[in-house]
């Protein structure tokens, strides 16, 4: 395994998100997470900046790098051209191939993004749909996304919606063969060796 | 006084175009997508194709660092290739996410060729198809903003509060990823969006300037999606409420779907957690799609376009502007099957 730098520059990403940071701050002064955690993409960019193996494994190893909302609010602001969002997508990437993520907190909540995004999109071809917003897991919801996830089947064809239907429309089935092609996409593209990384066996073992 | 979006146009196709649907539309405005297809076929009579072997641009789980980056630009040139095979050269994602993520694949094949060419191969290699890019790619709300003008004379109500005969004060959201990650790609760029504003405006209501304006909603993807994380969306979006209440807007409208459930369903969450609403009266600021707004202008039924389904409720609204509506019919099932009504919230009013 090269240096951790090294990977970090090797992602197509990495030029586009970091060419030359002066400090200024103004990523930190817009960022939304900035606001909620302790958290500064200045610091980030700068410790990417300068290189040091130990400090880029100290960072990819925390919580920080967890933090970013991906709104890349950043990226607008910049007047370098720098988009500090772009860079954290960078950092998660190695982060997760060296099983660093492990290390904190908000890192092991890949897993479970894995199972619940990684896994909507594998078998039924959506990120999200309504039969897996569960009410429990969202209370948030409110009591109005309560109905409709109880009554859906009698409200989203009043929408016009094709909910479990084949062919066209809103909230239509998938068509196998469709998934099989996305399924197909993962495996040729890496999507299949980035889930190895992050779920556990015993999850790898019953797909 | 100079219009600096002015400046910021950027081409809208006319006609033709490939309809690529949003996951969190298709979850929380069904009736939305529903509605923008008929608009544009019924009243701008275009050519909308709504291919059914379409599927997620992964976008959510790339922003959420469970696809990489390659899968979600080979996901994106499958999508293309589906345009390709169906003779279209316009494409139109209903979601915001996906347009930032069809964007950035656009943007990165441009400026680095070599990577095209590998997401060639590797579409080639999974799936046995070929793509061409987009000659024109915008956001499905960038052709409701072109036609405006022409819906205008169609429409059977303005935006005008008819008890006062004052213009609805109308707050505008605009999806991060419309126009902060390639600004040249949205209506006005990033600091003067232009596409939700300049609805309001030719329809009839006053646009609500102030300070968090710009701010994201606070949906952080991770951010939400994990529920311990759900204090950083929650705290991003009270701070824009807090900031447009003494605006005392009518409503808020948004061309990001995500956004737009946000916006309504956190304002539930607040009034329960902190007995709190950003209205006088204890209802809350409702939130519309630009969709929603567009069809009840133009005279459609409120509950087939799904506005039953905003925690926030709508009604007081629909009056405000004299939409003639049936209440008795909002939680009706298809073909007027009755149905219980939802439970009410202790705080939000309904």
């Amino acid at each position: 395994m090269g240096k951790l730098i090294d990977m970090i520059r090797q992602d197509v990403r990495f030029g586009d998100s970091l060419k030359a940071c002066m400090n200024c701050g103004v990523c930190t002064a817009i960022c939304p997470a900035a606001e909620f955690y302790d958290y500064d993409p200045r610091r980030i960019c700068d410790t990417v900046q300068r290189g040091d193996e130990d400090e880029i494994e100290r960072l990819l190893t925390s919580d920080t790098i967890w933090y970013c909302g991906q709104c890349l609010s950043c990226k607008t602001r910049c007047p370098r051209g720098n988009v500090a969002g772009e860079l954290i997508q960078v950092l998660r990437s190695v982060a997760q191939k060296m099983g660093y993520y492990r290390s904190s907190e908000k890192g092991r909540q890949q897993e479970q993004l894995m199972k619940g995004i990684g896994q909507n999109i594998l078998e039924i071809g959506y990120c999200v749909h309504p039969d897996r917003v569960d009410p429990a897991y969202h209370p948030e919801q409110g009591p109005v996304w309560e109905w409709y996830h109880d009554h859906i089947a009698d409200v989203a064809p009043r929408l016009g919606a094709n909910y479990h239907g084949d062919g066209a429309g809103a909230l239509r089935n998938i068509a196998q063969e469709d998934l099989d092609e996305v399924r197909r996409i993962f495996e040729v593209t890496g999507g299949m060796e980035l889930r190895n990384y992050v779920l556990p066996t015993e999850e790898k073992d019953n797909e | 006084m100079k219009r600096y979006w002015n400046e910021y146009q950027k081409e809208i196709a006319d006609d033709h175009f490939f309809y690529e649907r949003s996951c969190i539309r298709q979850t929380f405005f069904a009736g939305s997508e529903t509605t923008f297809l008929r608009i544009l076929r019924e009243e701008l009579d275009k050519d909308i194709c709504d291919n059914p072997h379409q599927h997620t641009c992964t976008g959510i789980g790339y922003h959420s660092d469970v696809v990489p980056f390659e899968t979600t630009m080979t996901v994106v040139a499958r999508l293309f290739s589906l345009m390709t095979e169906c003779g279209y050269k316009n494409f139109v994602p209903s979601c915001v996410t996906s347009f930032g993520v069809f964007t950035e694949m656009m943007a990165k094949w441009e400026e680095n060729p070599a990577l095209k060419e590998q997401a060639r191969q590797y579409l080639w290699e999974a799936c046995k198809r070929e793509f061409e890019v987009p000659e024109n790619i915008v956001h499905s709300s960038d052709i409701i903003f072109k036609f405006r003008e022409e819906l205008k004379p169609k429409m059977r109500y303005q935006l005008v509060n008819r008890f006062t005969g004052r213009p609805l004060r109308v707050v505008e959201h605009i999806g991060c990823h419309y126009a902060k990650i390639f600004p040249h790609h949205g209506v006005g760029k990033a600091e003067f969006p232009y596409v939700l504003a300049g609805m309001i405006e030719s329809w009839g209501g006053e646009v609500v300037d102030y300070p968090e304006r710009r701010h994201c909603c606070g949906f952080g993807f991770r951010q939400y999606l994990v529920q311990e994380n759900r204090g950083y969306s929650i705290a991003n979006t009270k701070k824009k409420f807090e900031s447009m209440e003494p605006y005392e807007p009518d409503f808020i409208l948004t061309n990001c779907p995500g956004c737009a459930m946000f916006l309504d369903k956190w304002q539930y969450t607040i009034a329960e957690m902190e007995h709190k609403t950003y209205d006088q009266a204890g209802y809350g600021i409702p939130v519309l799609t630009y969709e929603e707004l567009t069809g009840l202008l133009l005279g459609y039924d409120p509950w087939e376009m799904g506005m039953q389904l905003h925690q926030v409720q709508v009604d007081r609204l629909l009056d405000k502007i004299g939409v003639a509506y049936k209440p008795e019919e909002k939680y009706l099932g298809v073909g007027g099957k009755l149905l219980p009504t939802p439970l009410k919230p202790e705080i939000l009013k309904q």
